[in-house]
């Protein structure tokens, strides 16, 4: 019989020859990454089990995203603490506000690549898997056992193999694809499971593309999204990388709990509507959505090629006097580039602010947060009520092409009519 | 065995239900405790007594990694949430800190806020209006952690072979 990249993956780190679906393993952890809403508790988590000490500083990683930079004494105090923390264990790398979301800085600056074991104290870690790593989000307490030992305790999933053939048409996006996924699996359809993107559409796909796919397998409940390492993810990951990639692919007859056929060519624009990522409707369906805010950014859709899309909409135009346009670059990486290549100063005379690269509005926690009655559209993964403001407010999740097209009229809509 | 108030709060309860993102920033889990579950019940935290026990529907505790949303109801004194299934992260979560997440079918459509509900988790039943239900059975690793108090005590205990 044979196995998943994923299985394989926790077995290697396990010392196993090989591992089943529902087996508890031990496995040893390559990389740790605690951002800063997460990472003092931790560590202290950390201490309260007797451990002083960080098990290795060369693979532990603090970054400051979340609330970046600082906004009340409450949250700059946190971030002190993280400082203090990665200075006195030596941390070898630490990334303080001017670096970005933590799920664009790791692959940007070459921490991730194929084979290895990543936890992550963040639920969107599993946008790792776009580099064939096997990566997963954790809590506090499971974070400060990492810190402790290097080791974490994990339920092997079952894997769900969703095979995309064809190919997305114009003006239709990674986005879309996740989210006609999200609707055909629900919010709880891949509870435990890994979940492996395959077919024609990923193979063509760019890593931009395939991070945004896994970035969401955990709004299906996914404990990890993963694509098969190729020749697009080698090229990304030449000269970033220092670790020899370690490629695992599934066996033809590896075992998957459940498999799920899409058809690319046959998808529109997709919209999630409140309040449940799994809530998704063909943009065609829906009738003439008000809005009041568009945030453009996240892990899911603030990378390079999601600025120029949103550029090439806005270019000479003006947004609607009716909405608020933020763009948050995902990374301090992203954003530069976007300068060079120009696409800033479209932005900004369209009518955008700019929001330095963090989480920003995604979570609600700053640079923008939706006062009650008020409508959100937003590129991120997560409209749960309250998720960027005020209950009372709604949010809408869409690509970034919807998202422009839709600043530009003030109501939801269609960028393949724009 | 636990005799004690539920709380129903449904399916899909998310963690920025739970503890609004809004709240990251605070560390200490008294003043967590003081904003759980405000996302759909801002009375909750001044009305929940301990030993009370939440109930919810499918996928409780979809969403963040968050801690903080389930050391809020540790702090508001919830030892015990009973759900017809949890979201993974919010699953392990629960147990790492010492609250027993446990699954149990259709409990949500049995039970309503302000019933009286007994839970032995021993003998793996609960008791709601006279009728016994069963519930899934836990992980032997699970019951460790619950009698040992939660991950850190674990940890602490069994370093060595770890
Ligand atoms: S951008 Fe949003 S989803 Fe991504 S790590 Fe930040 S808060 Fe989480």
């Amino acid at each position: 019989m044979g196995y998943t990249i994923s299985e394989k993956i926790l077995a290697e780190h396990a010392g196993l020859k090989h591992v089943e679906p529902g087996e508890i393993v031990k496995a040893k952890i390559d990389l740790a990454m605690a951002p800063d809403l997460t990472a003092v508790l931790a560590y202290n988590a950390m201490k309260e089990m007797g451990v002083s000490k960080v098990w290795d500083p060369s693979k532990v990683i603090f970054l400051l995203d979340h609330i970046a930079p600082s906004t009340n004494i409450q949250n700059a105090t946190l971030h002190k603490q993280c400082r203090e923390i990665a200075y006195n264990e030596k941390m070898k790398y630490f990334y303080d506000i001017n670096a970005g979301v933590c799920h664009q800085v790791l692959p940007e600056k070459g921490h991730v690549y194929p084979g290895m074991l990543l936890v992550g104290a963040d639920s969107h870690t599993c946008t790792h898997g776009a580099f064939g790593a096997f990566a997963t989000g954790i809590g506090s307490t499971d974070m400060g056992a990492v810190l402790a030992t290097g080791k974490l305790w994990f339920k092997v999933p079952e894997t769900i193999k969703i095979e995309a053939v064809g190919n997305l048409q114009d003006r239709v996006y990674p986005k879309d694809l996740i989210l006609k996924i999200a609707k055909e699996i629900g919010a709880d359809g891949a509870t435990y499971s890994s979940i492996e993107f395959t077919g024609e559409s990923i193979k063509n796909m760019s890593i931009s593309g395939r991070m945004t796919l896994c970035n969401m397998a955990i709004e299906m409940g996914g404990k990890t999204g993963i694509v098969e390492t190729d020749e697009i993810t080698l090229e990304y990951l030449r000269n970033r990388i220092i670790q020899k990639p370690n490629i695992f692919k599934s066996d033809s007859d590896a075992m998957y709990s459940k498999i799920l056929k899409i058809n690319s060519d046959k998808i529109v624009p997709q919209v999630s509507c409140p309040h449940s990522v799994d809530n998704v409707r063909d943009i065609t369906e829906l009738k003439s959505i008000n809005i009041n805010q568009i945030f453009i950014g996240s892990c899911t859709n603030g990378r390079l090629d999601d600025l120029e899309v949103t550029a090439e909409i806005l270019k000479n135009k003006i947004i609607s006097d009716k909405v608020r346009l933020h763009v948050t670059p995902a990374s301090m990486g992203v954003y530069k580039k976007a300068l060079e290549k120009g696409l800033i100063k479209i932005l900004i005379d369209a009518g955008a602010v700019i929001c330095n690269p963090s989480c920003g509005a995604c979570f609600g926690g700053n640079n923008g947060i939706l006062a009650p009655g008020e409508v959100g559209l937003s590129t991120s993964n997560r409209n749960f009520k309250g998720r960027q403001g005020s209950p009372e407010a709604q949010v809408y999740l869409c690509s970034p092409a919807t998202a422009a097209a839709s600043a530009l009229t003030g109501v939801i809509t269609d960028p393949r009519v724009i | 065995m636990q005799n004690s108030k539920a709380w129903n709060f449904g399916d899909n309860v998310n963690t920025d239900f739970i503890l609004p993102g809004r709240y990251l920033e605070l560390t200490d889990p008294k003043k967590l405790a003081e904003h759980a579950m405000e996302g759909l019940d801002p009375t909750f935290s001044s009305n929940v007594k301990k030993g009370d026990i939440i109930i919810g529907g499918k996928n409780f505790g979809l969403g963040s990694s968050r801690e903080h949303a389930p050391i809020a109801l540790k702090y508001s004194g919830i030892n015990i949430i009973v759900a017809e299934s949890f979201a993974r992260i919010f699953y392990r979560n629960a147990f790492n800190i010492g609250i027993a997440a446990i699954e149990c079918q259709n409990i949500s459509h049995k039970v309503k806020t302000g019933d009286n509900i007994e839970v032995n988790l021993a003998k793996g039943k609960i008791l709601v209006h006279g009728e016994k239900l069963s519930i899934k059975p836990l992980p032997e690793f699970m019951l460790q952690l619950l009698n040992e108090g939660g991950l850190v005590n674990y940890i602490k205990n069994h370093i060595k072979e770890w």
